[in-house]
């Protein structure tokens, strides 16, 4: 895809954010270990798309949404948000790095690691503002606070905005980070994990309000998990990644309803559901042991090893790649028909 | 079926049991009255929100509340011995590890970092057994006898915690539970920290222990679909109280999909276990009709709140408001506040523990008296 005129001030593209064959690599133990966390992933997002990204505990979910948000250098490869090339040496400046955190929000999983325990609510919601000098007087400032926490329902607002995080339930600190995100008006937002230290009620509650919200701004949304039950509810599309590497993509019903890569299949038979019938049944999974170090990552299909279908040629030939099977649904397994 | 088996005594019988922590504000009514038993080799799930008591309810099996908490009533008859108001030498010696055991919440991540495997489970063995027992070679064929059980290779044993992964120490900490070889172990929350294949992993493996040792378990989580994996039967709790307690077949049917008829629950096909054995005497007539599913509102919006991957809901049902400050709880039924459902005799008067069909009890106004939900 061709960049468009970088100038080209409020013309919008219709795809948001894309990743063009994105690679992170950590050097570890003075340089004799390479983890290679990221491995070459590309995907676009959508205007107003929500993106699900699930896969295993350290196949590179975070290190994706750290890249996105330019917290980490990529290794190679490129990132564009609007059509602009942001890993472009031209972008690589403490001022492009300002601009650019207003533009590309995150939500982190743990709400109360992300905030400073001295602040009040008030000062929590209005160091973004005052960071990026949005609102000239202190009445602006409180009116915009007002409004993003009647949007994430933290209401009355005078009753929460003198309190200190600790005096917050797990739920509500979340609403309060969900909402030092939206006010300054973001476009792209990355939540990492945003739910799963907080019970279940309130965690319905909480994707309830941020795909309300997500409707209502029209926000570009990457929403990283690893419980793909969550990623059906609130996501359009959900890319499963294994190894740093996208493994399949399409929107959620294609994946969940039609898998084709034997990970994404075992990732949903390892699902539990509260179903009649199939109580405290054993069910027996396809794969074996667990995801391998990034430090040394297999031959072949880098899945091979745990895989029930591989065969010599999965261990031997070249890594497949994503191959379409028809509107955007893709997936890199070079036995998929005959599975 | 069950007349057979009434003869063999619960491992566990809890009665009327309450813990409170002593705080400068007041005291904190964590467990407030709960009572159930448990059969040999009958899993029983403990579910509700964060807060709701349900770690209280396991520190409290073992008599270890931690302070400022204290038992203020009730008693916990294990394998025929009441352990509240032991002494905490014989409950250290005698009761904790031997008879009953517990995975606490978080402890794979709480595990020593300076010692091995080993070290740490040699210290567990020290603490909890009898005192003459000591002998290494025995310990260490016990140790690997239980490793092995959780899918470990041997060479974990001399590995020290960070060198493993988040799965493999939560393998180890439930091997820790069970190498003393008690009948009975609490997992608090065992799964939640892990991602969805290892977790499944890890859920075999309990469904294993049940089945080839007649073990035993109570499996705490926040997490109805879970429970759904590994219980028989499943106690709801609500601010320090039993909401609900039935048989998980009762719990998870659904109009579409009842459950099947009570008096075969246990044996249908593929389940793994043994028959679940009948928990309280008393159920002398088998039931014939279909569980109507859960009965109290607040176990109904738990499982409306639970996403399913095989079903797609545009909306996800949630509850609405907090649980109760436990220091000074409504006086009436403690879920009156957020339930729709709620009127004035809700809140003046708790509902009583109601057994509303065979095997399910309910605390509920409504579930009682909605003819909906009678009994014939
Ligand atoms: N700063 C770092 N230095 C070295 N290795 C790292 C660093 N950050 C991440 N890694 C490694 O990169 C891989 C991917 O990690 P990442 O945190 O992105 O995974 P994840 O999918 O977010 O996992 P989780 O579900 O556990 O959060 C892992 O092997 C991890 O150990
Ligand atoms: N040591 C303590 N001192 C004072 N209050 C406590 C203590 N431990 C727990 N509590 C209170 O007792 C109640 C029950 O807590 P408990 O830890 O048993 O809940 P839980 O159901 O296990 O919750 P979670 O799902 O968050 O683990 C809560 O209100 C909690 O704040
Ligand atoms: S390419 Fe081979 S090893 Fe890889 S997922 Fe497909 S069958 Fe399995
Ligand atoms: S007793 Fe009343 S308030 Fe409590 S759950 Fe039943 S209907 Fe609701
Ligand atoms: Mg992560
Ligand atoms: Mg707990």
């Amino acid at each position: 895809m061709q960049s468009p005129e970088s100038t080209s001030v409020g013309l919008r593209t219709p795809i948001a954010l894309e990743l063009k064959n994105l690679r992170k690599e950590f050097h570890v133990h003075r340089g004799k270990t390479i983890i290679k966390a990221v491995d070459g992933i590309s995907f676009s997002l959508k205007r107003g798309e929500i993106l699900g990204l699930v896969g295993e505990s350290g196949c590179g979910k975070t290190t994706t949404g750290k890249l996105v948000m330019r917290l980490l250098k990529p290794s190679s490869g490129s990132i564009l948000v609007d059509g602009e090339d942001t890993t472009a040496e031209s972008a690589n400046s403490k001022e492009s790095d300002f601009a650019y955190r207003r533009r590309v929000q995150m939500i982190f999983q743990d709400p109360y690691a992300s905030m400073n325990p001295h602040f009040k609510i008030r000062d929590v919601l209005e160091e973004p503002l005052l960071i990026h000098r949005v609102g000239e007087t202190k009445e602006e400032r409180t009116e915009m606070i007002s409004a993003v926490m009647g949007k994430v329902k933290m209401t009355p607002v005078e009753e929460y905005l003198d309190r200190h995080p600790h005096m917050l339930s797990g739920g509500q600190r979340q609403r309060i980070a969900t909402a030092r995100t939206l006010i300054l008006r973001p476009e792209i937002i990355v939540a990492d994990e945003p739910v799963s230290m907080i019970d279940l009620s309130t965690r319905a509650e909480i994707l309830q309000l941020m795909k309300t919200i997500q409707q209502e701004m029209e926000l570009s949304f990457i929403y990283i998990t690893h419980d793909i039950s969550t990623a059906r509810y609130f996501t359009d599309r959900i890319a499963v990644m294994y190894l740093g590497r996208i493994v399949e993509i399409g929107t959620q019903d294609e994946v969940i309803d039609d898998p084709k890569h034997p990970y994404t299949k075992a990732l949903i038979q390892a699902v539990c559901e509260p179903v009649s019938g199939r109580v405290g049944l054993m069910r027996e999974l396809d794969i074996k042991g667990e995801i391998p170090s990034a430090a040394n990552i297999p031959s072949g299909c880098r899945f091979h090893p745990r895989c029930p279908y591989a065969t010599k040629d999965c261990a031997e030939q070249a890594e497949p790649e994503l191959m379409d099977v028809g509107g955007g649904h893709q997936h890199a397994c070079r036995r998929w028909k005959e599975i | 079926m069950s007349e057979t088996t009434n003869t063999v005594d619960p491992v566990l019988q809890v009665k009327d049991l309450r813990l409170h922590y002593f705080t400068s504000k007041g005291a904190v009514k964590a467990l407030d009255g709960v009572s159930f038993d448990l059969m040999p080799g009958e899993a029983l799930g403990l579910v509700g929100e964060s807060g709701c008591g349900k770690t209280t309810t396991g520190v409290a099996l073992l008599n270890m509340p931690s302070p400022p908490g204290r038992i203020v009533g009730g008693s916990i008859i294990i394998d025929g011995i009441e352990i509240v108001g032991m002494s905490e030498r014989d409950l250290r010696r005698t009761v904790r590890w031997s008879k009953i055991s517990m995975v606490f919440q978080g402890a794979m991540n709480c595990l020593t970092p300076v010692y091995t495997i080993r070290k740490l489970m040699v210290e567990t063995w020290k603490e909890h057994a009898p005192d003459a027992s000591f002998n290494a070679a025995a310990i260490e064929e016990r140790m690997l006898k239980y490793t092995r059980r959780m899918g470990l290779p041997d060479h974990v044993l001399g590995r020290y915690p960070h060198e493993l992964s988040g799965g493999m120490k939560q393998r180890v900490v439930i091997a820790m539970a069970l190498f003393l070889e008690p009948r009975l172990i609490i997992m608090d929350e065992p799964t939640t920290a892990l991602d969805v294949i290892v977790q499944a992993q890890i859920l075999n493996l309990i469904k294993e222990l049940k089945r080839d040792l007649k073990l035993s378990y109570i499996f705490i989580t926040h997490d109805l679909a879970t429970e759904a994996e590994v219980a028989d039967r499943i106690m709801v709790m609500y601010a320090g109280k039993m909401a609900e307690l039935g048989m998980s077949e009762q719990i998870f049917a659904t109009p579409e999909a009842p459950a099947a008829p009570l008096a075969t629950s246990g044996s249908q096909a593929g389940h793994g276990s043994p028959e679940p054995l009948t928990s309280a005497a008393g159920h002398g007539s088998p039931a014939t009709k279909q569980s109507r599913g859960p009965l109290h509102p607040y176990t109904q919006k738990l499982l409306a709140s639970t996403p399913l991957l095989r079903k797609k809901v545009s909306e996800l049902a949630f509850i609405p408001g907090s649980p109760p400050d436990l220091i000074a709880p409504p006086p009436g039924c403690r879920f009156a506040p957020r339930c729709p459902f709620a009127r004035s005799k809700c809140n003046e008067t708790e509902p009583p523990v109601v057994e509303i069909e065979p095997r399910h009890l309910v605390a509920c106004w409504k579930a009682m008296e909605d003819p909906a939900y009678a009994v014939s």
